[in-house]
């Protein structure tokens, strides 16, 4: 009994449910931003890579290098406590936009990049000499089948980045971690945080069973 | 046809074709043969720019080759069929969209036109049955032949073959040499590097010797096998005949 008055208080769930459901909204389209802007700068960055030419190598390596290293938490307390001191006050939701969407872009530009080298060599020579320009064996040829290798390592990268929207709690976003952590201070119960592991569940099960089919749809016996 | 004109290759320090100098005419099929590393591979890679000479030109129908740039060199291309030692199907593409992707792409055919034309080659190479199945779902020879298919739905003015038959089982390697002697048959104009000597002395116009990356003899079958003038290639002909038969 315990342990169900700790965690699982019908009370506490039924006060702080609406602000909840306001916070799932909040982190759902959070992370949709995130994500789709993420790996679309990813793939836009391993696109341009491979043209080869150094002067946008080196910038897009060191932009990947340092945007897998840092530690999102320190990048998204320097932007939001640091930046207004340079005039650039950015909002919670926008800091945390552009912080974890730019890491997942610095994972996702690594990733489509490992993909694009493992495409055979014979695949770019069959598309050049049957007449496609680079650009048309790139989308046509190469990239197809990088995307397809990439899929299960983005599906982890989208899912970890996803879950560090939990970080928007620090700079006052109210997303589902940063509402259930103040409502537990409140309510003195640690209901509240058993909802958002279940409302992080609800969120990500799907998503995680949702990848799984999509790499046996892409999948091809070589 | 194709016009070879002192072609030179270097990888580096190392030379791997010297001053090589070849006609193919209209509708002939050369073949060339040689040991591994003699740089008949450079040399046909060279004919599409897959490799770029060092120097030299190359000229198809009067029109450089070697000067292309951008999107010239795609359009040269175009009339350059290729077929490859490792097929390079695409392995996401069906075997039909495999053939039509360039149609579409580089010709700017419509998909209907690009349609009709992939399915009459596929039905030429014998493997309009398998229009829908994914190349990981064909033989080699099959995938082979789908490759062949893809060069020749493009109306390219000459074939290259790079040791088209060299990843295949022996019991495969039949049907396609089936189709390429059927290309001959209709006026195809066909450079061949392989190491089929038999089909080469049936079907070849020219054969050419390459070692060291120099062309060392040319000539007709009957003179390239029946009465090798150079010492080099009458040691080549004995390494692959022990027998002497």
């Amino acid at each position: 009994m315990r342990f169900l008055d700790t965690f699982f208080d019908g009370v506490v769930m039924a006060k702080y449910l609406p602000d909840l459901l306001l916070a799932i909204v909040t982190t759902l389209w959070l992370s949709a931003i995130i994500v789709i802007g993420g790996l679309a700068l990813g793939l836009a960055l391993a696109c341009l890579r491979t043209l080869g030419r150094w002067y946008l190598t080196l910038p897009i390596v060191a932009f990947a290098d340092i945007g897998r290293a840092m530690p999102p938490l320190v990048v998204i307390l320097i932007f939001y406590f640091g930046l207004p001191g340079l005039g650039i006050s950015l909002s919670g939701p926008m800091v945390l936009i552009l912080v974890l969407g730019g890491v997942l872009a610095a994972f996702a530009e690594e990733i489509f990049w490992a993909g694009l080298t493992a495409v055979p060599k014979g695949q770019w020579e069959a598309g050049r000499a049957t007449g496609l320009s680079f650009a048309q064996t790139l989308f046509d040829v190469a990239l197809p089948q990088a995307i397809r290798l990439g899929i299960p390592p983005l599906v982890n990268r989208a899912l970890a980045i996803t879950k560090m929207t939990a970080l928007g709690s620090v700079i006052g976003v109210k997303e589902i971690l940063a509402v259930s952590s103040s409502a537990q201070s409140f309510s003195g119960s640690a209901t509240p945080l058993t909802m958002a592991a279940l409302a992080y569940l609800a969120i990500f099960l799907p998503v995680v069973i949702l990848s799984r089919l999509a790499e046996r749809r892409y999948a091809w016996s070589v | 046809m194709i016009e070879i004109n002192k072609l030179e290759k270097c990888f580096g320090d190392t030379q791997v074709l010297t001053s090589i100098d070849l006609r193919v005419n209209r509708g002939e099929l050369v073949f060339v043969i040689g040991p591994s590393g003699s740089g008949k591979s450079t040399m046909l890679r060279c004919c599409n720019r897959l490799e770029e000479p060092t120097s030299g030109s190359i000229l198809l129908d009067g029109e450089h080759v070697t000067d292309c740039r951008g999107r010239a060199l795609d359009r040269m291309r175009l009339k350059i069929g290729m077929v490859f030692q490792g097929f390079h199907l695409y392995p996401h593409k069906s075997v039909l969209a495999n053939v039509m992707l360039a149609q579409v792409k580089a010709l700017k055919r419509s998909r209907s036109e690009a349609e009709a034309r992939a399915m009459e080659m596929l039905d030429h190479v014998g493997l309009a049955h398998k229009a829908s199945a994914m190349p990981s779902e064909l033989s080699g020879g099959q995938q082979q032949r789908v490759a062949i298919a893809r060069a020749l739905a493009l109306d390219p003015k000459v074939m290259l073959f790079d040791e088209p038959t060299s990843a295949l089982d022996p019991e495969l390697v039949g049907s396609v040499l089936k189709v390429m002697k059927q290309l001959r048959d209709e006026g195809m104009t066909m450079v061949v590097v392989s190491h089929e000597m038999n089909f080469a002395r049936e079907a070849a116009d020219r054969v050419v010797f390459m070692d060291g990356g120099v062309v060392v003899e040319v000539g007709t079958p009957e003179e390239i096998f029946g009465n090798p003038k150079s010492e080099r290639l009458r040691a080549f002909l004995s390494r692959l005949q022990p027998s002497g038969a």
